[in-house]
């Protein structure tokens, strides 16, 4: 069985169609990429799977439970996370603190409130900054990281609650290469434990990462399979060359 | 430090005043008491609450009630009365105001705040049975046991004993991990709603416990004082304790202290030497705060880290 599967999304705005039945299945362990021109709806099919939008349409399924109106929240407790397209760590908070922030949202309140799980979280935290290279500015707050730095931290944020699925709408934007060959490397191991769908410009870097690919074009699913299987598909590389 | 020092002048200050401008301090206190339970709605977890009065004059109402057709003053059963008025009309409004499914603006909460208290404040005045426009005079003193505490330097050091409660289990709340999920609420409730955080259960809970504590103050405040009036519900104390919290600085406890004890020394000075304009110099010395120190008055004292301070980072790790 699929660890995510969206039937049929349909997404509308006023009268813009954004989403016109949309389907993606992602199986357990499976690194998926998300590709298409800009405005092809690839962050609002994100969004509808995340939550944050409300399919007009259609259904989605995580884990065989029906979470199509499910609550942002709950699609969290059973095992999303995310990193919008826009970044959004919390500026005024320090690094460490933004990653307690997202390690802790199972806790519950009483013990929130007598900090019970503090120590123990302490040392995930500082792994957390570690791995994505932040640990000497954990005391700093966010809003003094460079863009790529903030995007590694919200990914560092996302990964932190060891999630079944991880959703990321383009994490290398405003990398340089070096930094987006890191993320690629920090990506990488999550695999054992994790599926990913990723929104990524970067062909080279999906080809690097992922399994199987997903092309979306003007809110419809244009290709999916194989990541060789749909570079050579000539309707994608129509599109793509229409765009170039 | 500087709260230690806060602590020690509070304490001492008895001895120095005359009598009727201990009774002044008193007051002070109790509405310091009131600051802090707007600071935290909008200090901590950013809810703009200009209604904070609904909690503060209705459990003044409520205990003034409770004395005079009950004969209830009991402090043991007075200020609990008074501490659940309070979280009740906050839980209710809160409930009202907050839990929509999509997140109430800033705006939204303000305003529908501010109306309540507003209300509160005609109904009031409406209402014979609460005495109309001259709300409920000659409450009887509160008693503890068969002692009668009545304004002076016994009613300041149970104000203050009381302040002091307060603020430490503030202080211990805030600088929890619940206070951390309370900083994420402020800075972007719909980001944390994505690591699953119950949001509408944070802000339900503050926002309760900020109206108990506006209850306890108000309840405080009406045996204090002797009587309830429509006033205390209404709009210009809402904006008042508002002001307090801005001008000490929002988002820090003794800021909110030292904004309440600022505000009134200062406004009591001015209204005894310059009867007319006091009002007007007022407005323009909490103009210029609010301009050139948005985060008030305490940022002139404490460094930004301290005003911020430290949720999650684990004991002995700086
Ligand atoms: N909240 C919204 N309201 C109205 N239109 C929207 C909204 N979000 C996205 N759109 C529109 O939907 C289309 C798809 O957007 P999006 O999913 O962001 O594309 P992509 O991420 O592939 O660039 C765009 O035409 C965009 O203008
Ligand atoms: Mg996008």
């Amino acid at each position: 069985m699929a660890l995510l599967e969206a039937k049929g999304l349909v997404k509308i705005f006023g009268k813009l169609t954004a989403l016109n039945g949309a389907d993606l299945t992602i199986a357990d362990n499976e690194f998926h990429g998300l590709i298409g021109p800009n405005g092809s709806g690839k962050s609002t099919l994100m969004k509808c799977i995340a939550g944050a939008e409300t399919p007009t349409q259609g259904t989605v399924t995580f884990g065989g439970h029906d979470i199509t109106q499910a609550s942002p929240a709950e699609r969290a407790c059973a095992g999303m996370s995310l990193k919008f397209q826009i970044t959004s760590v919390l500026p005024a908070l320090t690094l460490y603190d933004n990653i307690l922030l997202a390690l802790q949202a199972q806790t519950s309140l009483l013990n929130l409130a007598l900090s019970r799980t503090r120590g123990v979280l302490h040392d995930k935290v500082m792994a957390m900054l570690e791995k994505f290279r932040l640990v000497d500015r954990a005391h700093e707050p966010a809003s003094a990281l460079s863009h790529g730095q903030q995007q590694w931290l919200e990914i560092a944020m996302a990964l932190a609650p060891e999630p079944k699925l991880l959703l990321l709408d383009e994490p290398t934007g405003g990398m340089s290469l070096e930094e987006r060959r890191v993320t690629g490397e920090l990506l990488q191991p999550i695999k054992a434990h994790c599926s990913l769908v990723i929104v990524e410009h970067d062909l080279d870097f999906i080809r690097d990462i992922c399994d199987r690919l997903t092309v979306l074009d003007q809110g419809q699913i244009l290709q999916t399979g194989s990541v060789q299987h749909v570079q050579s598909c000539p309707k994608v590389q129509e599109v793509y060359l229409r765009r170039a | 430090m500087l709260e230690i020092a806060a602590l020690v002048i509070g304490l001492l200050l008895p001895l120095v005043l005359q009598d009727y401008l201990t009774v002044y301090a008193t007051r002070v206190l109790i509405l310091c008491l009131f600051a802090l339970s707007f600071d935290l709605v909008w200090g901590y977890a950013g809810i703009m609450s200009f209604g904070q009065a609904v909690f503060f004059g209705s459990a003044g109402y409520g205990v003034a009630l409770l004395a005079r057709d009950l004969g209830i003053t009991s402090i043991l059963l007075v200020l609990p009365a008074g501490l659940l008025i309070g979280f009740a009309f906050a839980l209710l409004l809160g409930g009202f105001l907050l839990l929509g499914r999509h997140p109430a603006s800033v705006i939204f909460v303000a305003l529908g705040t501010l109306t309540g208290s507003y209300a509160c404040d005609r109904l009031a005045r409406g209402w014979y049975y609460l005495g109309g426009q001259n709300g409920i005079p000659s409450i009887p003193p509160m008693t503890i046991g068969s002692y009668e505490l009545t304004e002076g330097p016994a009613y300041y050091y149970m104000a203050i004993g009381f302040l002091i409660v307060v603020y430490l289990l503030c202080r211990f709340l805030m600088r929890s991990q619940f206070g951390l999920a309370l900083a994420g609420l402020r800075e972007n409730e719909q980001r944390i709603a994505f690591f699953g955080y119950k949001v509408q259960h944070l802000k339900a809970i503050i926002f309760s416990l900020s109206g108990a504590i506006a209850g306890l103050a108000g309840s405080l405040y009406a045996f204090h004082e002797g009587f309830v009036w429509p006033n205390m519900l209404g709009v210009v104390i809402s904006t008042q304790v508002v002001l307090y919290v801005l001008f000490g600085g929002s988002g820090t406890l003794i800021g909110a202290v030292i904004g309440t004890v600022v505000i009134e020394a200062v406004s009591f000075w001015l209204s005894n030497s310059y009867q007319d304009i006091w009002p007007i110099i007022l407005g323009v010395l909490l103009l210029l705060v609010i301009l050139f120190r948005p985060a008030g008055l305490v940022s002139l004292l404490l460094t930004e880290r301290e005003r911020v301070g430290n949720f999650g980072r684990s004991p002995g790790k700086r």
